[in-house]
């Protein structure tokens, strides 16, 4: 890597200040995504500002509600118990993300701030209708989201919090990448109050959205079977030595039924 | 005796193991030098281009640079280029193309990777900033990326010099013979098939140390490598002309090879070269990326093979034509792989009485291709055991009773086969039967049924298949083209105690060598294997050495010990003699003591040690004190481990994804020492088989970029990607080495990849599916189904 300053804030204040201040500063969350861009010399950032003496860790659960501070690790959502209990599927979606070691250093805000098109977080916020709170305001999931590695942050805005609303049901159905095990089609559905949400990730040269053909029907007969006639277009779908983008249609299907049926 | 029993067939631990499980190895990264610089390796970007001119002033004057070197520098003290350790001749007799290699690109790159300049810097971080500021003008060359794209009429050429990019045409077998039994056959058939391009990707990267001592002139390499002997002399002798007493090359711990740390790499003259300019040590350490684009590649094949038979199914000839890619230059031993060490085993474990083979190496703007775990009998046992499955779907033949009627039979051992190789012993029927029994294979139908009923498509498939290791006989080798000698030596040293070191010039990279070598020491002299270390890996310390490969440590290496053992016990029975007062002929040695015939007289070997390092009463006359025997050893043929592999597989039709859910593995190794590391060099060899059968891939793309550089893309098997494997044993003594032993190193990734396609191609046979080439990956199986149903729908 290049050489770069060091700062390890204590208060939010100060590392939005860091971060505003310097265009080529960068946060530094778990770091499983940006320590090997730094270590690839991709990036060359003159400041990084380690957010893990912020205090944004940490797991609240309402009747309603699951709240997560952005600095918890993909170990500790996949693990609680509490979490277990009010949306299983968030959980278990936590338990696949990388492997044990990424786990328990990668944390949730640091991946929706990344918004790679294959991480698997992303899928949870918009199909749960999520929203993130930062140090100045709240962001609904369908506004934070503007294609791959691309989000509503603003310069120096940082994460503190993600929100999720407990659904009536919902599952993620995850089919790896062979060799990355990224999300090479990731589908989130969740049965809501106001109807069904089913997000991609991973398939999209947009990175993260929602099917809505596929919510419709499901809206309408929450059963696998309600998409068997929906084809989806490989139009707009990654293509790559993995997988092109009418096998990715294809999987989206097959991942979509299976989420359905896990529900 | 031994209160615990720990020679030849005990499961030791491995002694090794302590310090490798925690964390406290002896690998070349951790080794520092006092003074130490740090290289870092200038790549090209580009598959092909020329090269114009390489400014190095702004990276000279970066802060911490020591030196930048590029190859007009090394031009200037008259250094060799990497030469090839093996030469093949064409059909016409005459010699294959050798373009030159050099160290350092001259004139032109011609891969992603070719290493272009050295920055020597204080820190690594300083030479990888200096790095980054070498202006260095290309102009792009047209790019040759597969076999293919290499022999197209009007392909641009990667060495000027070597028209049609062929680097030999070479045969082997009796051509009319296989044309007359074609004409006579009554079934011809015939199967394309390409066998995939691999990256070793052993877990450490290579990594080189140079140093000079200009006080005694010697140099010093310490370096990732399985045969430091064959460094010094490849090195010594034809790239840096130092003498050999001059030039010291230490191979460490070393995190596995595979046989990607055979080769004598740039790196390692680099950084010896430079210790001398510079006077002091130079470390260079690989990282993961360089090493997808600088370690030899394996494998890359594109044959066609077609079997003639007559009625009754009988084979009458094998003809195969293979297309095979050495990449931009030859490696150490690249020649060897596609002809000896491939066409040689075209009869597999079959009588068929006539073979003939054309074998068509061509380069490319590719990372060199070399020897990788099997070299050459993965691509042989491949192509013969998916014909045999296309045989049987073509004919109608069960695909047992197909092998079963063709194999040779154990009654006709020593069997010699029409392409040069004679067998010493096997028995093929009986590995087969017991890998059936194993794997449950009769049992299969209710297994199929009960997948399918959960929606899952289930196959299973055979491979059998024999390998030559233990290579190899020297006189044979040189006539075959080797430009080295392939024995082994041992040197043997009884301490005046009687606990005794071994010193080998083979090379533990993984393999257990100072266990199993210790059971081997422990059961011919009667010590404990406490009272034993093997030495191996530096050139100081050990007589001399080829090293390890192709499953030759204990069939050659292990054989050498013996002789060399022999030697220490012959002396010390004239040595009981005179103390015990006896004929040498009376004296026998047996569990570590030297006893009078028909007494109860009895010296234990630490007490004739010590006799014979305190020659008080000893007969100085006749015998020189020391108890120390060296032995070089040369096997008198290859050895040929064989047997059978059953695997089992299930798909997922809606996804194409294929689980490997059983895997049953009988080999003849020949005599086990250790059951136990037998059994985990077999599961990780048939790890690598399963690897290269569904996941792994070395891509190019039609720009000679590797797309697959690094593990985001390049798919290696995981530990939830392997079954447990059922191991069994089945063993004919190898004839001609006084162990009886065959090798098991490289029998897993030989065996392995033809059972799963077998099993893979089995699951689909309702879908029309004849033969699939490897990885059978998801999208590819996924491929197959979608083209597969409407014709299921058909039917």
């Amino acid at each position: 890597m290049y050489d770069f300053k060091y700062e390890k804030p204590t208060d939010v204040a100060a590392a939005v200040a860091s971060l505003g201040a310097d265009m080529e500063a960068k946060a530094l969350a778990g770091g499983q995504t940006f320590i090997p861009v730094l270590k690839q010399r991709l990036n060359k950032p003159t400041v990084v500002v380690d957010l893990s003496k912020l205090g944004l860790t940490g797991i609240t659960v309402t009747p309603t509600s699951v709240t997560i501070g952005a600095m918890t690790t993909h170990g500790t959502v996949a693990e609680s118990e509490e979490v277990k209990k009010a949306i299983p599927a968030l959980a278990h979606l936590a338990g696949l993300i990388g492997d044990n070691a990424v786990r328990h250093r990668g944390t949730i805000g640091g991946s929706l701030a990344n918004n790679d098109p294959s991480a698997c977080y992303p899928a949870a916020l918009l199909a749960l209708g999520g929203t993130v709170t930062t140090d100045r305001r709240t962001i609904t999931a369908g506004d934070f989201f503007q294609g791959m590695f691309t989000t509503a942050l603003e310069q120096g805005e940082l994460i503190t919090s993600v929100s999720f609303p407990v659904p009536e049901k919902a599952a993620y159905a995850k089919f790896r990448n062979p060799a990355s095990r990224y999300a090479m089609v990731g589908v989130f559905v969740a049965k809501l109050a106001g109807g069904v949400r089913v997000a991609i990730t991973g398939a999209s040269q947009g990175g993260v959205y929602r099917h809505t053909q596929f919510e419709q029907a499901l809206s309408k007969n929450f059963a696998p079977d309600a998409i068997k006639d929906i084809t989806t277009p490989s139009d707009g779908l990654n293509s790559d030595i993995h997988a092109s983008a009418e096998y990715r249609a294809h999987l989206i299907g097959v991942m979509t039924k299976r989420a359905v049926l896990a529900c | 005796m031994n209160a615990i029993f720990e020679g030849i067939g005990a499961s030791v631990r491995r002694k090794e193991d302590l310090r490798f499980i925690s964390g406290r190895g002896n690998f070349v990264d951790d080794i520092n030098r006092p003074g130490q610089t740090h290289a870092i390796i200038k790549r090209s970007d580009r598959p092909h281009a020329k090269l114009i001119s390489i400014d190095t002033a702004v990276a000279k004057a970066a802060p911490g640079v020591i030196a930048v070197f590029i190859a007009a520098d090394m031009e200037k003290d008259a250094l060799g280029g990497i030469p090839c350790g093996w030469q093949i001749h064409n059909k016409d007799g005459s010699p294959m193309a050798e373009p030159p290699h050099p160290i350092l690109a001259s004139g032109k790159v011609r891969h992603v990777g070719d290493p272009i300049a050295v920055v020597i810097a204080e820190t690594r971080q300083q030479a990888k900033d200096a790095a980054e500021l070498l202006d260095i003008v290309f102009e792009d060359l047209p790019p040759v990326a597969t076999v293919r794209d290499a022999v197209r009429p009007g392909a641009a050429l990667v060495h000027d010099g070597v028209t049609g990019n062929t680097c030999f045409d070479w045969h082997i077998g009796d051509k009319d013979l296989v044309d007359a039994a074609f004409a006579r056959a009554t079934k011809v058939v015939k199967l394309d098939l390409t066998n995939n391009r691999l990256v070793p990707n052993a877990m450490e990267p290579r990594a080189a140390i140079g140093e000079f001592d200009p006080m005694s002139d010697d140099y010093t390499l310490y370096t990732t490598s399985q045969n430091p002997h064959v460094i010094r002399l490849l090195m010594g002798a034809f790239v840096l002309h130092l003498p050999e007493h001059k030039l010291r090359v230490v191979a460490p711990d070393v995190g596995g090879g595979f046989g990607s740390k055979i080769y004598h790499y740039a790196e390692e003259a680099i950084v010896t070269w430079s210790a001398g300019k510079l006077k002091r040590p130079v470390k260079w350490t690989c990282d993961r990326t360089e090493a997808f684009m600088s370690d030899a590649h394996g494998r890359d094949h594109d044959s066609t093979a077609e079997m003639a038979l007559d009625a009754a199914g009988n084979f009458l000839a094998l003809r195969v034509r293979t297309l095979c890619n050495m990449g931009a230059y030859l490696s150490t031993f690249a020649p060897a792989v596609p002809t000896y060490l491939y066409a040689t085993l075209l009869a597999g474990v079959y009588k068929t009485p006539a073979v003939y083979a054309e074998v068509h190496a061509v380069f490319t703007n590719t990372v060199p291709v070399d020897a990788y775990r099997g070299a050459g009998r993965p691509e042989a046992t491949f192509l013969l055991e998916r014909l045999m499955d296309v045989i049987a779907h073509d004919t109608g033949h069960d695909r047992v009773a197909l092998r079963r009627q063709n194999f040779i039979p154990a009654d006709a051992f020593p069997y010699q086969t029409p392409v040069a190789l004679n067998y010493d012993s096997g028995d093929y029927q009986t590995t087969l039967t017991k890998a059936l029994e194993y794997a449950k294979w009769d049992e299969f139908p209710a297994r199929r049924a009960a997948a399918a009923a959960k929606g899952k498509l289930r196959g299973i498939g055979i491979s059998t298949y024999v390998e030559a290791c233990g290579i190899a006989p020297s006189k044979l080798v040189g006539q075959l083209g080797a430009r080295a000698g392939l024995y082994e030596v041992a040197n043997v040293r009884v301490h005046p105690t009687g606990s005794v070191t071994v010193f080998t010039g083979t090379h533990s990279h993984g393999q257990g060598h100072e266990t199993t070598f210790a059971q081997l020491v422990s059961d011919q002299l009667g010590i404990p294997i406490s009272q034993i270390d093997i030495v191996h890996g530096d050139t100081n310390k050990i007589p001399f050495g080829m090293g390890t490969y192709g499953s030759r440590s204990l069939a050659v290496g292990g054989s050498a010990m013996v002789k060399a053992m022999d030697k220490i016990i012959t002396k010390g029975k004239k040595i009981a003699a005179h103390l015990m007062e006896a004929s040498v002929e009376d004296i026998e040695f047996k569990d570590g003591k030297f006893s009078v015939a028909g007494t109860d007289k009895a010296k234990t070997l630490a007490e004739i040690a010590l006799t014979a390092y305190v020659p008080h009463n000893y007969p100085i006359e006749e015998l020189e004190p020391g108890l120390d025997e060296t032995a070089f050893y040369d096997p008198k043929n290859f050895t040929y481990p064989g047997g059978c592999h059953v695997c089992e597989v299930e798909i997922d039709a809606d996804t194409g994804v294929t689980t490997v859910v059983g895997f049953t593995a009988v080999d003849d190794v020949g005599r086990v020492i250790n059951p136990m590391i037998v059994e985990g060099q077999v599961q990780g060899g048939v790890a690598q088989g399963i690897g290269q059968a569904l996941f792994e891939n070395a891509v190019y793309d039609d720009q000679a970029q590797l797309v697959s550089a690094s593990f985001m893309d390049y798919t290696m098997p995981r530990a939830d990607s392997i079954p447990n494997i059922l191991v069994g044993t089945e063993t004919t003594l190898c004839t001609h080495n006084p162990l009886g032993v065959k090798g098991c190193g490289e029998v897993g990734a030989i065996g392995s990849p033809p059972a799963v396609i077998n099993a893979v191609v089995d699951a689909l046979r309702d879908f029309g599916v004849r033969h699939i080439d490897m990885p059978a990956s998801p999208q590819k199986i996924w491929s197959i189904i979608q083209a597969g149903r409407p014709q299921m729908a058909a039917e």
